[in-house]
């Protein structure tokens, strides 16, 4: 019999909330995460739009020696991945005792890098740049650290597929506990939201300049959209066999029914029509479902003129006359770049297990491909059972997920 | 700087940064033993005693200091050539 993949735990930490509760809230209410930093426009920013968060403190929580490793980008990860453990009901004996994996998303650590070689540079001394430099640094930097902390003794893996990243690690996760090769895996995106990190690419001139109105700066599928505002944090799944999750007694909240994926062979910056469509088409084949089974698509869209564009006649292309909702939530959270994947998975969960649907903030008039799907501009009352969440990424790398309610 | 003087910031920089309390810091200590370092923060170690007191404390010299009064002694000869 084939093994059923579900999920048992959930934990976030973005500039929607730091908690579930807190973000089921913000996605409800509509809240906007995007503010103006004074910091980036000194630093020469075109756009000085990004998602606010503040950095957890964890001095108490994890000692000196545990902390000097980790990159801004792991301290997110910590809490998130806490927090889903603790909800999945996975305590440090278990994990001691057990093989539990781990595969994160992440595809940089700036701040790090740029950190150390300012110091090599001006001191020229590899010595004064300290013990933590080279585990922050690296993009594995999440892994590492997590598996270290939590004990985890399964895969141990960074995926880097840029802005898929934590969606490609949610469905390699799930291919792997299908296969029998994993019982457990701790699945997520992490990603850093200090300058350093973002610089080149408001370089590119992909951010959105609408910087007198920062919370409609994001406005994915819109008309008037012009690029988009980068985000962060972490979203940690858990990820587990179905009978184990039911023989060990843990919370059972959805099914991960499909992973599609592909590659569009293309621009490195500019996506296409046809990798999405085949990701998508890819994820339905595995799914076994039909098109009328979705009740809810969680879109990649990013606010961007070209990637908008070519997401939404994917989608129709795949969809056509099968108006199911969508919706970009990075409308509220901007682009969460290689956390995305998974948290849009945590949000999309939170909003099916609450009956509603949040809008799509700042979608105010459509395109002429954003008018043939339909696009939920305020939040909408919607009981539904299953959703596919959509991630692309630079260099044309594609993720698709579906995942039931249970 | 007088003796007395260096130990005191010794000891604050070290407590501060290996986040111990000044008072477990005694001349007879052991440093790994009391930091609670291993061979990565011993190297942090190294590093802010060299950002802090420009004073460079080479591998092959690292064996020689075991106490915080042989680390005192240390930086106190290399500060005062």
């Amino acid at each position: 019999m084939e093994r059923r993949v579900v999920i048992t735990g959930m934990g976030i930490y973005s500039c929607l909330g730091k908690t579930l509760d807190e973000v089921r809230d913000s996605l409800y209410t509509g809240k906007s995460g995007i503010i103006f930093d004074p910091v980036r426009k000194e630093m020469g920013f075109r756009s000085a739009l990004t998602a606010k968060l503040d950095e957890p403190n964890l001095k108490g929580v994890l000692s000196r020696n545990q902390r000097v490793y980790m990159a801004e980008e792991c301290k997110y990860a910590y809490v998130a991945t806490k927090d889903a453990l603790d909800f999945a009901k996975l305590d440090l004996d278990y994990l001691e005792k057990n093989t539990v994996g781990l595969l994160y998303g992440n595809d940089s650590s700036a701040d790090a890098v740029v950190k150390s070689v300012d110091t090599m540079r001006e001191k020229k001394d590899t010595t004064l740049v300290g013990s933590g430099a080279i585990f922050q640094s690296m993009n594995s930097t999440v892994t590492m650290n997590l598996g270290t902390l939590f004990k985890l003794r399964g895969i141990n893996m960074t995926v880097s597929a840029a802005c898929a990243s934590g969606s490609h690690a949610i469905g390699l996760g799930s291919l792997l506990i299908k296969w029998g090769l994993q019982d457990v895996i701790v699945c997520g995106g992490a990603q850093e939201v200090n300058p350093f990190s973002i610089g080149s690419f408001d370089g590119i001139s992909a951010f959105s300049a609408r910087e007198s109105e920062p919370t409609k700066a994001s406005r994915p599928f819109d008309r008037d959209r012009d690029g988009l505002v980068p985000g962060g944090g972490a979203a940690t799944v858990i990820i587990e066999e179905y009978e184990h999750a039911v023989k060990r007694g843990a919370p059972i909240l959805g099914e991960i029914m499909g992973y599609g994926f592909s590659s569009n062979g293309d621009h490195i910056s500019s996506p296409n029509v046809d990798g999405p469509a085949n990701s998508l088409k890819m994820c339905l084949e595995q799914s076994k479902m039909n098109l009328k089974d979705i009740g809810y698509i969680n879109a990649h869209a990013t606010s961007t003129h070209v990637g908008d564009t070519n997401e939404a006649k994917a989608i129709y292309n795949v969809f056509g006359d099968v108006r199911v909702p969508v919706t970009s939530t990075k409308g509220q959270t901007g682009h969460e770049m290689w956390m995305a994947g998974a948290s849009e998975v945590i949000y999309s969960m939170l909003m099916m297990k609450n009956d509603f649907i949040a809008a799509n903030l700042n979608f105010e008039n459509p395109d002429e491909d954003s008018a043939k799907l339909n696009i939920c501009g305020e939040r909408t009352s919607a009981h539904f059972n299953t959703f596919l969440s959509n991630s692309f990424g630079f260099g044309g790398t594609n993720s698709t997920l579906i995942v039931k309610n249970l | 700087m007088e003796k007395q003087e260096l130990i005191d910031q010794v000891n604050e920089v070290l407590a501060e940064e290996f986040e111990v309390e000044v008072s477990e810091i005694t001349p007879d200590a052991n440093i790994k033993a009391t930091l609670q370092l291993d061979s990565l923060s011993l190297v942090d170690m190294v590093a802010l005693i060299e950002s802090t007191f420009s004073v460079k404390i080479q591998n092959s010299e690292l064996s020689s200091i075991q106490t915080f009064a042989n680390l005192y002694d240390f930086i106190s000869a290399r500060m005062s050539k």
